[in-house]
């Protein structure tokens, strides 16, 4: 059975700061994106590129994802970052303004074409396009399809507020239909869709309410601009025991239903059928990519033979 | 690599370091540090191999350390020795 990659919490590193860079290895996010881009001034943009080419080329033993957020692919940097970093191999790339299927699509002829240069298998390096425009949103669902190098698609709030024209609250409803949009375009093309950053690091309790609302509707994961914000995001993300307990009892039911040949059974006053078996395991592989549990799931034994 | 121009690069933040670099008639090499006592002569030896690999025979060289690791030392130096390669 596939297991779950956990991407809950991607944490911005400054791709200029000596100082954060290397503590990369200790941070205990899931993963880490290098910033070239907004953290990085114009003036610095050639001297962050080389300093992260040999931060990667001497953090060999990797402990998280190290993913690079690049500058746009239309500005005057974004190749020149790609050609330095990529030797690196970082695994992969954020893209920032996707706002069209093509621009990933580039992405991934450019990559197609380091990756043979540098004689690495090609599809190595992975992309996550970030969603941050009304044009970007309109076009997330053809955009999660471009590229087997897609595993996600990130919400970037606070560029997207800025194309409309509006603000940025904590509550987040002007977010609403654009933060659905992006999780079933990533839904459908079956890859994860990660929100995006929250920006005030002295609120936790708003942190906590954001990452709450975001995982109801079905985010996998979060950007994270500080250290401190890890731990809140992987608690909400933790499956509670209470639901591990449930979705055990759920498989163990329907390993009962498929003995007396049947596809639906009642757990507790309550119908156990397909869906609910579909939920239940996806609780348990995510409880499981947590070490809360060990054990094997028989997909025979839960979705029954043909 | 030829040195044409007067440049500068990294910063003054812990962990990292300045390096100023300008023409010059023959190879000079001047280290601050506020590690210099334990750290002088593996930042030199980084240094040399950087200017070596980049193939700089002459340049004045001047670095202001903050406890840089050998990576950001190599980077920042590269760094500033490719912006005095080219045109200002």
């Amino acid at each position: 059975m596939a297991e779950i990659k956990l991407r809950r919490s991607l944490l911005y590193v400054p791709g200029n700061m000596p100082s954060m860079l290397q503590n990369i290895p200790i941070f205990h996010c899931d993963g880490v994106i290098i910033d070239l881009e907004d953290a990085v001034p114009l003036s610095e943009k050639d001297a962050a590129r080389v300093l992260v080419r040999r931060f990667l080329e001497n953090h060999t033993d990797r402990n998280k994802e190290v993913l690079v957020r690049i500058n746009p692919l239309d500005s005057k940097w974004g190749y020149d970052d790609l050609r330095e970093v990529l030797p690196a191999m970082p695994d992969g790339i954020r893209l920032p303004k996707a706002d069209t299927p093509e621009i990933v699509e580039r992405l991934d002829t450019l990559l197609t074409e380091f990756e043979e240069e540098l004689e690495v298998p090609i599809g190595h390096f992975r992309i996550l396009p970030s969603i941050e425009s009304a044009q970007g949103v309109i076009n997330c669902i053809k955009t999660a399809r471009t590229s087997d190098r897609v595993f996600a698609l990130a919400f970037g709030a606070e560029d997207y507020t800025a194309s409309l024209e509006i603000e940025r609250t904590k509550t987040g409803e002007e977010l609403f239909h654009a933060r659905t949009r992006v999780v079933w375009a990533a839904k459908a093309a079956g890859i994860q869709a990660i929100d995006s950053i929250f920006s005030d690091v002295n609120d936790m309790e708003g942190l906590q309410r954001e990452t709450a609302l975001i995982k109801t509707l079905g985010f996998t994961g979060k950007s994270l601009v500080n250290p401190r914000q890890i731990d809140v995001v992987h608690e909400i993300f933790a499956p509670k025991q209470e639901e591990v307990d449930y979705a055990l009892q759920v498989v163990e039911a329907i390993k009962r239903a498929r003995e007396m040949g049947t596809g639906v059974i009642s757990l507790g006053g309550k119908m156990v059928d397909a869906p609910v078996v579909k939920r239940a395991v996806r609780v348990l592989k995510t409880a499981g990519a947590h070490g809360m549990i060990d054990i094997e799931l028989d997909e025979e034994v839960i979705y029954g033979q043909e | 690599m030829e040195i044409r121009r007067k440049v500068q690069a990294g910063t003054m933040q812990s962990s990292d370091l300045m390096v100023f670099v300008e023409p010059a008639e023959k190879l000079i090499i001047e280290i601050e540090s506020t590690v210099i006592k334990q750290f002088e002569h593996l930042i030199r030896a980084k240094v040399s191999e950087v200017l070596d690999r980049l193939e700089v025979t002459r340049a004045a060289v001047r670095i202001t350390d903050r406890g840089a690791l050998d990576y950001a030392i190599e980077a920042r130096l590269e760094s500033a020795l490719r912006r005095a390669a080219t045109e200002g």
